[in-house]
């Protein structure tokens, strides 16, 4: 059982549905007593930073959240829901994150050359890291696999809980994880059966 | 490095695929649910939805559609047609939507860009544009491809990402339905001047003419066609092969 906190940002039908293919039952809550009892978490989202960030503060959920993390829930934060994660972001000012891992949210814009377009919108392979051994989300993955990403700001300075890169004109953060807290920059519900693949890995681990 | 995306696109209407589908080894060739099954397995990229139905009940169809479509493949969907207002944003990306496509809509009412593409973002935005040439310049048409609006072009695809549309789809009225290859002229017209991703539409005919497309336009991120892919004239695979062989990235 998956339990997806539902926090008012983005739209889950993709998410739910990807699991409902793959036989693994969901739920969509935000309330506590709910979330409290979660096996397994997924940590959603689209759109901007802050406004996401006031909503998981505005409400017990950030705590809860870090609760779970603390006790061993695995956590997968995707897309914005992976960028809530780390400690801040500077998108349109400075706001702060569930600090679960070491690093902060920038815009790609700082990374990159003038050319290339922002978003970074479309398919990218995935780069693991050569210095350590491939991540259990990534077990049952080709080499460099193909994973759909959208998104305009990137983790950076967080080398640590890095699982997977990717290139576009700079290497930008893909995946992270450390110990149960773990997130993908891309969305795996839209990244067919590679994306698939990642999300069955997330409720064996 | 990026791919360039391949995109079939669906025409749907009262709850089939138009525009004849004649594929061997599919059942029901003209089930739009099957039909995005198919292109997904083959390596589509993305699939483009377009509702040409005119009444409500097909509109009910359509999002029921669309909602089975979305929960059997994973891959990035974009939806048009019939898309006037905000409430038509939210109908379809409840329905598993990704992307939303103005045309007409955003003709009459430009603001519906700027108004969605802050409600959801910049990267939920696709205008889409039939443009042909009338007397030297690039004239958008609305309706289908069937009303000529007056309105120039290019200056309206540079509004339209000032407004917030997050990609461009172009289709050329000159070469849909020729098969004799893109509009590269003005397909280069516009990828000169936005930088949003640009997906070319109308006039492919056959594998070379996506070679063509890339190679030419490095700045075109995507390539979009119809029958050619319904009637089985190009395999989505075969095509993202000769692309790699021809140094153009594409998803394999």
């Amino acid at each position: 059982m998956i339990t997806i906190i539902d926090y008012g940002v983005g739209n889950l039908f993709s998410l739910q549905s990807s699991f409902k293919a793959l036989n693994i039952e969901t739920v969509v809550s935000g309330e506590p007593e709910v979330l409290r009892k979660a096996e397994r978490l997924v940590l959603p989202g689209v759109g901007a930073f802050h406004d996401a960030s006031e909503k998981l503060f505005s409400s017990d959920l950030a705590d809860l959240v870090c609760q779970k993390a603390a006790e061993g829930t695995p956590l997968l934060g995707i897309c914005l829901g992976m960028q809530m994660l780390f400690e801040k972001s500077y998108e349109y000012g400075e706001y702060k994150g569930l600090a679960l891992l070491k690093g902060e949210v920038r815009p790609i814009a700082e990374a990159i050359p003038k050319d290339l377009k922002i978003p970074h919108i479309g398919w990218n392979k995935l780069l693991y890291p050569s210095d350590r051994a491939r991540h259990p989300l990534f077990a049952s993955l080709p080499e460099n696999p193909y994973v759909y990403f959208v998104h305009s700001y990137h983790a950076v300075n967080c080398e640590d809980s890095l699982i997977a890169s990717t290139e576009y004109g700079a290497s930008l953060t893909a995946a992270v994880a450390k110990a149960n807290v773990m997130g993908c920059q891309f969305h795996p519900e839209k990244s067919g059966d590679v994306g698939l693949s990642i999300l069955r890995a997330f409720c064996t681990i | 490095m990026i791919t360039k995306r391949i995109i079939p696109c669906l025409d749907v209407k009262d709850g089939r695929v138009v525009k004849g589908v004649n594929f061997l080894g599919l059942a029901d060739v003209s089930s739009p649910v099957k039909l995005a099954s198919f292109y997904s397995s083959c390596g589509a990229d993305e699939l483009v939805f377009y509702d040409i139905t005119a009444s409500s009940e097909g509109r009910n169809l359509f999002t029921d559609i669309l909602t089975e479509v979305a929960s059997t493949v994973f891959i990035p969907l974009t939806v048009g047609g019939g898309i006037r207002e905000l409430s038509d944003f939210e109908r379809v990306l409840k329905c598993g939507a990704d992307k939303v496509s103005v045309n007409s809509g955003a003709i009459a009412n430009p603001r519906l860009i700027e108004e969605a593409a802050k409600r959801y973002g910049d990267q939920c935005v696709v205008l889409s544009v039939d443009v042909k040439r009338v007397n030297g310049e690039f004239r958008v048409f609305a309706k289908g491809g069937r009303e000529d609006t007056g309105i120039e072009a290019i200056s309206w695809i540079r509004h339209g990402v000032d407004m917030g549309a997050g990609e461009i789809v172009l289709n050329s009225i000159d070469t849909d339905g020729v098969k004799k290859g893109f509009d590269l002229p003005m397909l280069k017209a516009v990828s000169d001047v936005v930088d949003v991703p640009v997906i070319a539409s109308g006039g492919a005919g056959c594998i070379q003419d996506f070679i063509e497309l890339f190679r030419a336009l490095p700045k075109v991120d995507a390539g979009l066609a119809a029958s050619i892919f319904h009637f089985g004239e190009v395999s989505i695979h075969d095509l993202k092969m000769q692309l790699t062989e021809n140094g153009i990235t594409a998803r394999i």
